[in-house]
Order: C-alpha cells, then structure tokens, then sequence
C-alpha cells in the first residue's frame, strides 16, 4: 500500500484476488498462442538439424530440394550476413550477435547434435519435410565433448579455434574451451579459515535441465514486396525480437512490426530467437507467409537448457556459528556458444549471508550441446545449490539447528553483499522466522522420513519499460502494456490502473501491444514485469490525473489550490465544494470532446530500484530404500514479495517455483550417449514432475515493502526456483544419512548410494 | 494421395472433412477444423495438452488417427461452456487461479471433467492420478487440484 511513498489513495483492488482479464479466454480455449496463428497463403516452414555433435560443414547442396513442386523457397548460412563479435548486454545475461546468428543457422561447422543447418519453406509441412531429405549437406565429423570437466582439459575437441579465455591474464596464447574466467573477491577467504573451527568442502555435480515450457517455439511472418514484416512469435519479449531480427536479417527496426502471441510458458526460454529470423528470410525470399513451430523434440534438442555445472565449496565457521569464510569454484556449461549464467551463479553464491572473507571463481565453458538460454534465476539454482548444502552439514556439524544458523548469518538491512551493494530492507530473516514457526517444522517424521531446509536469492530487475493508459468516450480504461503476460501480469496491472484512477477493475481491459503500437520495453525477465509495469502505470496515470485537475480549474473557474485528487475523482475545496460536484474519470471522459480532447497518459521509464527477493523453503520427503525413489510428503515456501499486487499470481510463482526445482532435484537431466546425442529429448524420458508426484505447497507471504517502489513491489518469479535443490538435497541427508552431492538425485543414483551403504532394506 | 472422407460429431454439431493418412485427430481439430483450443506439447501423449473426449473416453487427440474418428463424437475444450454460462470447472479455475500461461489448461479442463463424470466426489490423491497425464509446468498443480475438488463441490449441490 501506499506506505512507501506518500500515495494518498486509498488501494481497493491491490492485494485482492480479482480475476485476470485474459481469464475466460484461457479456460474456453479461445487465447490464441503461438501455433494458433495462421495467414492466407501461408507455407510451412521445416529446419533440417545436424545429426552431428560436432562436424565441419564442408557444402550444402539445396539444389533438388529447391527444384521439388511445392517448395517456395530454402535458405541456408548463405542468406544470414556474419556479424561481428560484440558483447552486448541481454538482461540477466550477455549476448554476442556473432554466436547468435551461428546459433540460428550454423556457418562454418555443426556445433551440437540438433543445430539448424538449412530450412525449407514449403506448400504444406509432408512437402517441407521430403525437401528436408533432398538438402545434401556434407559434412566432416568431428571429435565432440559433452562433460564440462573435460572441455576444459588442454587436449579436449576445440569448438572455436578464435576462443581465448578472457578474464586472465596474460591473454592465452592458445584457444580453448574455456571462454571466460571470473572472479568475485571480498576480504581474506585464507585468514577467514584460520579463524575457522569447523571447515566443509564439498564437490557438488548439477545436470543441465531445460525449462520446460509446454509451448513449443512457433513463428509466423509476413515480408511484403517493400520491406515490412509481420511476425506473429510466441516470446517473452516482441521488442528484442524486432532488435535481433533486425540484425540478423539486415532489416531497419520501424520496417518489422512484432506482436506477441499468448505464451504458453517461458521461464527464461523465450528471451531468445530462434525460428523468427529464419521464417522472416524464408518469407522474404517466397514473398509469402511462413509458418514455423517446432516439435518437442526439436525444443529439447536445439532451444535453451540451463547449464550443468561442477561446483566446489569450501566454508568455514567458528564453533558458535558464525561463517568466517566462503570459497567457490564454479564450472558452468554454456552449450556451443559463451555466455552460461556463470556470473549471476557467482554473485548469488553467498549472497543470503553477512560473510566478511568472500571468493568465488567461474568459469565459462563451452561443449557440443544446446547454447544455454535463461532459466529463472539463471545460474543462481547451481551455485545456491551447493552453499545451502555445505550450509547444512556445518549446521550439523555444530550441532546448530539449520534455520538458525543460518538466522545467525543472515543478511539484513545494512549488510554489504559479496557481490557490491549494500542490501536495503529485506526480508530473509522474517522468511526463516515463518518457516521455524510453522506447524510443518514442529511436525515429527517417522524413519525413511527427512525434512530440509535452504534458503535463496535473486537479484530481480527493473529496466525500460513503457504503459499506456486511455480512457475511452464512456470513462472505461484501455490499458496497453508492452512484456508479455506470462502469469497474471495483466490482472496485477489492472488491479494498479483502477486503484490509481478509481475506476472499478472490470471497467480496465489491459493488453499486450505490438511493437507497433507502444514505446520500447524490455522483455518479461528478471522478475521484472509486475514492478516494472506498476511503476509505469503510476507515472502515466499521474499524466491524467494532472491533467484532469487542470480540466477541472478550467471547467470550475478555479485556481489549483482550490481543488485536489481524492479518491478516484477531482474534488472541489472549501467554498467551491458548495457549488460543484465532484468529478470522476468517467466525468471527464464524456465531455472530452468539448472539454480538452482526449485524455490518456503513458508511463515511460528505465525501472530503478528492484528489491532483491529472499526466500527459504522447507521440505519433507520419503526414502524408499529398496526402490531409491524419493516421495516428496509436503513442502512450504516462505518469500519476501514486498507487497504482492495480486497475492494468488504470487503464491502461484512460489508453488511453480518449488516444484520445477523439485523436478531439477529429483529427476530432471539431459541424457547424452557416446554418440554425443541427445537420449531423452522427449517428455516421457525427460521426466518433469506431474500432479501426482507431488504434495500441496503451501505458502507464506512474507511483505517487507521496497522502498523504492511506490506499492512496494519486489519480483517474485524467479527466486522460487532457488532453494530447492538444497532444501531437498538436505531432506535426504536427513532421511538416510547420506549427503547427496550430484543432480539429479533420481531412483538409481539414490538406490546406489543406498546400497553401497547396505541401506537398501527396510528394516 | 487420396485423402479420407470423414464425417464425425464435434461438440454436438455434424462435421465432414478430408484427411490424410497420417493426419492425427489434433491436425484435424487445429489445422482443418480450425478449432486450436487443444494444443500440441509433445505429439507423443506424454503431455494432454491435446486432450478430447472421444465418445466419452478421455484421449490425446494426438495419439488418435483422423480417419478412426468416423461416426464418433468428439467433445474439445470449445463444446465446454454452455451459451452464456461457463461450466463449473472453467469458473473455478479462475476464481482459484489455477492457470498461468494458459496452456495446458484446455487440456486439464477436459481431462477434469473426464474425471468428475465418472467420480463426483474423488479424493485429493484421485484428482492428482487422474491429472497425472497433464504437464503443468507453470502452476506446481496446487492451484489446479483445489480448483478440481471445488469445481467438484460446487457440481454436486447442482
């Protein structure tokens, strides 16, 4: 509420459950999302992928799939300029449009198993797929390497003969797989262990795992004989679309008009392109249509997972509990290309920790897989991971309980984080507080039984973003915004709309604009969207609440002192009050046409201020020691939402969160054979966890408001992802004994431990 | 290639369409019949997103020809809400909030309504095996196991 920032309205809908305005769509099947889009005369458009990890692409040969009736049009690297190497900045991450457009369509070699070589646009999808088979490619096969350890050895297959490993010094003399080393320093990591009494080092394995999305990638566009573009893309953001298809397919921005689709899940994977360039240049050779979707397959092989990673604590505590030193060493996968989550896996590492003595080393790597994309709270999952675990076995090494050692260590309003800032209110040790009260941690477990705890963090952004709000003849409101609404967003930000303008919330009808339509915005990342968007329809309504104070003086003959905004309308002061009426919105919005014309408002902001958002999670799972299988029996989630806009989409952040991270814990892992091939690339092998694998999740709310937000908003979406994998991690520790250190902890891993033990009976 | 002559009930209305082969139910739905409320995820079964009734039975429209559908009935996400009025199951989900991106839903709708046919009053742990066919990665299935069980509460007083 208006706490922070001297708002005087009161809030009506904020913090209420209202129903999301895209709702009955949604449940009718009438939203129309990706692959649901079609045009006149479309053609279909198929990629042919590498069946090599690693092959140099000596020639394609298009010419019989060219000359086959029904195919409009092929296109191969040949129609993609190269770019040159510049490292730009992409949100959470970094991105380079020399890799970029390799990724789209390889150049010079094949660099994973499912990487676009050529792509045929055809009159329907049985003649694009014959085509696909008459393209020759020829190819010379490569020695390939998966394992991160082992790209990073000097005699490993190299992908990039021009990758030399920045961040050391001296620069290399020669090329290797390792692309970029780090290093975050803070105090004396060697004093701060002599001051230890206890000491823990663990080496810690994590699977690269993908996001997931039930949506595959899809693609429409429309290039017309002068240039313009139409694309229709299912993405977490339409506006670094058009950026990049403007690069990659040498087009002016204002040229190429993006609207994105409904979006059936993102997490991070849809803040890159990969069909939407290839169907504009297929569409701009055919001057038709293409329609482009992948398959699941498709999405498993060649969109983003997140790294897999080798990480390596050290920590150290004095025997009453307070951690004088944390070590890290981490070695993340990047897939084909640089750019893994390595640096916000670093920066987050200790993050939920007041420690004086700091050091954490990444490094970067690349290997013949997927180039990795975001994955909520990018890099931070892995590395968290790892210190929450090492966390435990201290706390049980000092026989502290786990909550409040690291209740002891916590970090609060004041404490300098690792990784520079100074944090400001947050709400870490009120998250630990509801979770040592719940009945869930007071609950006793019986044998085969573990409860675990950890705790999380993320950054979370704010960014540019711009909001548009109008009031139309009759005084209801068009609000436009432009980040996909991947979750709610739209009910959060009508709820804002209609308490800023006092208007009842069903007379607010938000939507996603097309790049045509409104100014810049950043994409739906960095759990951004919500603080962001709320922060811009604050200031656009701002704009027509100004302005219709103004009307208002005009109207009433009336000086600005003498009226003021109240309560959804503009109220006369002192003696006018006796002559006039107030005057809502809708009042003025009737009378425009005689009154000053058309009243509207647009939020254009570069979002400062993100709160970071803390979280711990407690959880308790059931060991089935002759089947290695794991139960999860219940899970609580506790997080700081500053102030949730709209408390059901919030919950449903933290409740998702979990259980993906449930999924990365217990089952979740890309499968590669000696081949270098891909052996699960598909839902029934990739196990991701369904209804029945899993128990309520309950929530706690916590609301420590962001100063800096005018409702005192901090993203939610990505920290939920945090803990678990150490929560669970400890949970079995706790059930059997056993510190499990490598991801997935899926029924053979778990029997095999269990049986190594003579554990694998129930006794 | 001679394609099939088709003539089947979708969500109670008589349908005639031409399909190939290989077509599958859900290409029918989508690309022929223009009904792209059933979504692909997988085309292998793995997800339900593409969810129908097929004579009543719950399937994935993915896993069934086109051309075995001759002279049966087909019941999609679009034949739920009857005029005016959404059925019980769709109200609930968005009084509790059980969807985030939405697409998995249609396919968890059908599939809920499947099971409150069958059994009106099913227990939480029934709603979780019955839904065990429908991948949610969005939501963790809490928000959608409560809307089930009240959606189920609500059709019961009728």
């Amino acid at each position: 509420m208006a706490e922070t920032n001297g708002q005087t309205n009161g809030t009506h809908y904020v913090g209420t459950r209202t129903i999301r305005p895209d709702g009955v769509d949604k449940v009718t099947g009438r939203a129309r999302f990706g692959a649901d889009y079609n045009l006149p005369g479309q053609l279909f458009g198929r990629v042919l992928r590498s069946p090599h990890p690693h092959a140099r692409i000596l020639s394609i040969d298009t010419s019989r799939a060219e000359a086959l009736p029904g195919v409009k049009a092929v296109v191969t690297r040949a129609d993609f300029a190269d770019q040159p190497s510049e490292f730009i900045p992409a949100g959470e991450m970094m991105m380079n449009y020399k890799d970029v457009v390799r990724n789209v369509m390889a150049r010079e070699k094949a660099l994973y198993e499912g990487h676009a070589v050529a792509a045929v646009a055809a009159t329907s999808v049985a003649i694009a797929r014959k085509a696909l088979r008459l393209i020759e490619v020829n190819y010379e096969v490569l020695p390939h390497v998966i394992d991160v350890v082992e790209a990073m050895r000097p005699d490993a297959p190299l992908l990039h003969d021009d990758l030399f490993t920045a961040g050391v010094e001296p620069k290399p003399d020669k090329p290797s797989n390792i692309a970029k080393r780090l290093e975050i320093k803070v105090g004396d990591v060697e004093a701060g262990f002599k001051k230890a009494d206890v000491i823990v080092e663990r080496e810690f394995k994590t699977a690269p795992v993908h996001q997931g999305y039930i949506e595959p990638h899809a693609a429409l566009a429309s290039v017309s004989e002068d240039g313009s573009v139409e694309l229709w893309t299912t993405t977490q953001g339409h506006f670094i679309v058009r950026a990049h298809c403007a690069r990659l397919c040498g087009l002016d921005m204002g040229k190429i008009r993006v609207t994105a689709t409904e979006i059936g899940g993102g997490f991070g994977g849809k803040t890159v392109v990969y069909l939407e360039p290839v169907a504009i240049m297929l569409s701009k050779k055919a001057k038709r249509p293409v329609k482009m979707v992948m398959s699941r397959e498709e999405v498993f092989k060649a969109s983003g997972p997140t790294s897999g990673a080798t990480v390596r604590v050290k920590m150290g505590a004095t025997r009453d509990g307070k951690f004088t030193a944390g070590f890290a060493e981490l070695k993340y996968q990047a897939g084909a290309f640089q750019g893994s989550p390595v640096q916000p896996g670093a920066m987050c590492a200790y993050a939920p920790y007041d420690i004086e003595n700091v050091h954490v080393i990444g490094y970067d790597v690349v290997s013949n897989r997927p180039k990795v994309a975001a994955y909520r709270a990018p890099g931070a999952p892995i590395s968290e991971f790892a210190v929450e675990s090492v966390v435990d076995e201290i706390a049980k090494k000092l026989g502290i309980d786990p909550v409040q050692l690291r209740m002891m260590n916590a970090a609060r309003e004041g404490t300098k984080a690792a990784y520079g800032p100074k944090f400001g209110p947050i709400g870490l040790e009120e998250t630990l507080n509801s979770i040592k009260k719940s009945e869930h941690w007071n609950t006793p477990l019986r044998k085969w039984q573990g409860r675990g705890v950890a705790s999380g963090f993320w950054f979370n952004i704010g960014g540019e973003t711009t909001v548009s709000l109008t009031l139309n003849e009759d005084g209801t409101v068009s609000l436009m915004a432009g980040t996909p609404d991947i979750g709610g967003l739209r009910a959060a930000l009508a709820s804002v709309a209609a308490d800023e303008l006092g208007v009842p919330v069903e007379k607010v009808r938000p939507i996603i604009g097309d790049t045509g339509s409104l100014g810049f915005n950043f994409l739906t990342g960095g759990s951004r969207s919500a603080f962001s968007g709320s922060m811009a329809i604050v200031e656009a309504a701002k704009q027509i609440k100004t302005e219709l104070i103004a009307r208002a003086c005009k109207l009433w003959e009336a000086k600005p002192e003498q009226v003021e905004w109240k309560d959804g309308a503009v109220r006369p002061l002192g003696a006018l009050a006796e002559k006039v009426k107030p005057m809502t919105v809708a009042d003025f919005a009737k009378i425009s046409g005689k009154l000053g014309g058309p009243i509207g408002g647009v939020g254009r902001i570069n979002a400062q201020g993100a709160g970071p958002s803390f979280g711990t999670h407690l959880v308790d799972l059931e060991v089935d020691p002759e089947t290695g299988r794991t139960t999860i029996l219940r899970y609580t989630v506790a997080q700081d939402a500053g102030r949730a806009l709209h408390p059901a989409y919030v919950e449903g952040q933290f409740q998702g969160g979990a259980v993906q991270g449930i999924g990365w814990a217990l089952n979740e892992e890309y499968i590669y054979g000696e081949d270098g091939r891909l052996q699960n690339a598909g839902f029934l092998d990739y196990r991701m966890p369904v209804a029945s694998d899993v128990p309520r999740i309950d929530t706690v709310l916590v609301e420590v408001p962001n100063p800096r937000h005018p409702y005192g908003v901090r993203g939610v979406g990505e920290t939920p992802i945090v803990p678990p994998l150490a929560a669970i991690a400890n949970a079995m520790e706790n059930a059997t004994g056993i510190r499990f250190t490598e991801l997935p902890m899926s029924p053979p891993k778990v029997l095999k431990a269990l049986q190594e033990r003579g554990l694998n009976t129930r006794d | 290639m001679a394609k099939h002559h088709m003539e089947a009930t979708v969500n109670g209305d008589p349908v005639e369409f031409l399909c190939e082969t290989e077509e599958t139910l859900l290409d029918v739905l989508r690309d022929t019949l223009h009904l792209t409320g059933s979504k692909e995820g997988c085309a292998s079964g793995d997800c339900g997103a593409c969810s129908v009734l097929l004579d009543g039975r719950l399937v994935c429209s993915c896993l069934v020809l086109g051309c075995e559908v001759g002279g049966r009935s087909i019941e999609t996400i679009e034949g739920m809400a009857k005029g005016e009025s959404l059925h019980p199951l769709q109200e609930q989900f968005l009084k509790s909030a059980a969807l985030q991106c939405g697409i998995c839903t249609p396919g968890v709708l059908v599939a809920s309504k499947a099971l409150l046919e069958r059994s009106p009053n099913p227990t939480e742990t029934e709603v979780r095996y019955w839904l065990a066919g429908n991948l949610c990665r969005c939501t963790g299935y809490d928000k959608i196991v409560s809307a089930v069980m009240d959606a189920a509460a609500v059709m019961r007083k009728g």
